[in-house]
């Protein structure tokens, strides 16, 4: 992840005390261990996680969801008050630079971040089971464990170590099966798990089953995991970086993939990435993401047609277009601010090179420019849009 | 496989030859000769020959009147024969007296060996479950003070307070005083009664590196990507911990537990001769302080063979447990 990255980043910038330390970790330990144990409570009343979905047509919903981490140095808010939703059937991309949240985010979506240290404190993230809703952040572990691999199914980004080294390929995909479809026979899971292979495209189905995961090419244990995550027709995948880790012509094949199973069982994708083109090519819907906080969400049109926010507009001006002749790539300059300990303006001020008056005052709120597209940024205020004119 | 096993046999036979050279050229230059103590001791009874005469008699009757590469060559020569000689010190055959004391020693390391694996692996995988809790803080101090103390300081604090002060069981020896009297499976008892106190002695002190390594690779395992794949498949914690996490972790335990198999039968030099154990670990350090070569050579060739048997065990049992090195 690339929040490990930016952590030790900050250590070595920002020298701190022992005794600074200490307190800090004695401060966390108290919090934390309030939070383990609220949620190691032994009965949990099913209406503090069973809520409403505000539109039935939304697989999940984020509402303001803040994930922290409790570190030595101070808390990291790698995730601060992130809200956008995921229409049923639809991929929503959430792209952004390292460091930005966007795997934190979708690791408490599976409540998969490190504890004790990483806790969701704040926020809802609603998740659609059909008839009703569940609060995610305070779902218990006992019934997460049954919606995981069942209703919402994650794919890493690093296939060469995903899966375990030490089982078959088929005993790892039965016992996604199995776990979750008690009723059925063992030769009707290995069926079943076969025909997943074959549908995620791998030829010798029965050959694989029988395989080591160091049998196999980075591509083809992608497209295992890919099978793992579809054995229970999950509502939702949670793709993180999925093509990151493989070479291009992989890469297509593996979206090409998705985006067929997509249709075929009618889930929903939430798409982690930080490549346009693969957001360009799949994505129905787009979040950015900047040092914890969306800036812009839209339709996929939207956002590549009139990216408004100038982070997204420096994104946008950094991948390389075929046809168009420059010197050297645009690169936004300077980078992330430091995650601890952050500012109250707008995080991007600092690399900003449209920057007015008002970026001095709070965190902007998030303007609404059409009924999907959103941006948190002070030229879009109705005082900026009317000086322009 | 077999290939694999097949030269690694055939390596294992030259390092031999060079280990029992080197270990024979040494014992031969310790001070300590048989020969020579034999010799004072006749020379000082009534009417006997003067002492560099019985020297020279003494060293031609055990053949240390010829030079180290020679007595090499004529002990090697009769180990390839399959003939150890005869222990100077215990007026056996070298192969006899080791098939009398080996079973007490493989008794000792047996009961030690399984008591350090059932009690070092759930605790070393406990403390790496809880890392930074109390818990781990425990079980590392724990660990660290069974590393850190002697045997010989130990096995004294233990026979200070179990036999001194408590009385529960013998200083030492092997047997009770009345064990010629008791029934079969009395003495027995009687046998395991007086292995309480070496067995807890050679736990304890071992016990805390397997723990701390069990800790080390759980805590690799747990923090690696298919460990999150597992918890992602919605498995409980109980299998991705037991089964998911386990099966690696054990990966390289019995690839270390298993070259240590071997050594149970190497006996434990000091522990057995606090507790006057006689083993073959007692029965060595007697040999070797009184110079006994044919025992002191078979002792140390036998540890030689222990040890690479032990590696080729772990390189086996290695392709065994992880499917990634098996040669197919």
């Amino acid at each position: 992840m690339g929040l490990l990255g930016n952590k030790k980043k900050v250590k070595s910038v920002n020298y701190i005390s022992a005794k600074e330390a200490r307190r800090i970790s004695k401060e966390n330990r108290k919090i934390t261990s309030e939070i383990e144990k609220m949620r190691n409570r032994k009965n949990i009343p099913r209406e503090e996680y069973v809520t409403q979905m505000k539109n039935p047509d939304n697989v999940v919903e984020f509402d303001n969801v803040h994930t922290y981490f409790y570190t030595d140095i101070g808390v990291v808010k790698a995730v601060d008050g992130v809200s956008f939703e995921v229409p049923r059937g639809k991929t929503v991309g959430i792209v952004g630079e390292s460091g930005c949240g966007k795997s934190v985010t979708s690791l408490s979506m599976m409540q998969l971040v490190q504890r004790p240290t990483g806790q969701t404190v704040e926020g809802e993230i609603r998740f659609n089971i059909g008839t009703e809703a569940y609060n995610i952040v305070k779902t218990p572990i006992k019934e997460m464990q049954k919606l995981r691999g069942n209703q919402m199914a994650m794919i890493f980004q690093e296939p060469m170590t995903a899966l375990n080294p030490v089982f078959r390929i088929g005993m790892q995909v039965d016992e996604v099966i199995s776990l979750h479809n008690e009723q059925m026979s063992k030769e009707q899971v290995k069926e079943r798990t076969i025909e997943l292979l074959e549908m995620v495209g791998i030829a010798n189905s029965t050959g694989v089953y029988r395989m080591y995961p160091h049998e196999l090419s980075g591509g083809m244990r992608q497209r295992v995991m890919i099978a793992m995550g579809l054995a229970c027709n999950p509502q939702l995948i949670v793709a993180d970086e999925p093509t990151t880790a493989l070479d291009v012509t992989i890469q297509a094949q593996i979206l090409d993939l998705l985006r067929n199973l997509k249709d075929k069982i009618n889930s929903s994708i939430m798409l982690i990435t930080h490549d346009l083109g693969v957001i360009a090519e799949m994505a129905d819907y787009v979040v950015v993401m900047y040092a914890g906080r969306v800036v812009e969400k839209g339709t996929a049109q939207e956002i590549f047609k009139h990216p408004c926010h100038p982070y997204t507009i420096g994104l946008m001006n950094s991948k390389p277009v075929v046809g168009k002749k420059v010197d050297r790539l645009y690169s936004i300059p300077g980078k992330v601010p430091n995650p601890v300990d952050m500012p109250n303006y707008c995080y991007f001020k600092d690399r900003c090179d449209r920057c007015v008056e008002a970026c001095n005052g709070a965190y902007p709120q998030e303007i609404r420019l059409s009924n999907t597209h959103f941006v948190s940024c002070y030229r879009y205020t109705e005082d900026a849009v009317k000086e322009e004119k | 496989m077999l290939k694999f096993v097949a030269k690694r046999l055939g390596i294992s036979v030259i390092i031999l030859f060079f280990v029992t050279l080197i270990i024979y050229s040494i014992i031969r230059c310790l001070p300590a000769s048989y020969a020579e103590s034999k010799a004072r001791e006749l020379s000082q009874k009534p009417g006997a020959k003067p002492y560099e005469e019985l020297l020279a008699q003494m060293n031609e009757a055990y053949g240390l009147d010829v030079n180290i590469p020679q007595g090499y060559v004529i002990w090697a020569g009769n180990v390839l024969q399959g003939d150890f000689g005869d222990s100077w010190q215990w007026n056996k055959t070298v192969t006899d007296k080791f098939s009398e004391v080996i079973w007490y020693s493989f008794a000792l390391g047996a009961a030690a060996f399984i008591l350090e694996i059932f009690i070092a692996i759930p605790l070393g995988i406990l403390a790496a479950r809880r890392q930074y809790s109390r818990t781990d803080y425990a079980v590392t101090v724990f660990a660290l003070i069974g590393i850190s103390l002697p045997s010989f300081f130990f096995a004294t604090v233990l026979k200070m307070i179990f036999a001194v002060k408590l009385g529960w069981v013998d200083l030492y020896g092997i047997v009770g005083r009345m064990h010629e009297q008791l029934s079969p499976f009395g003495k027995l008892l009687d046998y395991a009664h007086h292995m309480i106190l070496p067995v807890a002695t050679l736990t304890i002190v071992s016990v805390g590196s397997l723990m701390r390594y069990t800790r080390t690779n759980m805590l690799e395992v747990l923090n690696s990507d298919y460990i999150r794949t597992a918890r992602a498949k919605g498995l409980s914690e109980k299998r991705v911990i037991n089964f998911h996490a386990f099966r690696n972790t054990l990966i390289p335990i019995v690839t270390i537990l298993g070259g240590s198999l071997p050594s149970l039968f190497a006996g434990a030099l000091i522990t057995e001769q606090l507790f006057q154990i006689p083993g073959i670990g007692y029965t060595s350090y007697v040999s070797m302080t009184r110079g006994d070569i044919p025992m002191s050579m078979f002792y140390m060739t036998f540890l030689a063979i222990l040890s690479l048997l032990g590696n080729l065990i772990a390189d086996v049992l290695y392709a065994v447990v992880d499917p990634r090195v098996r040669v197919h």
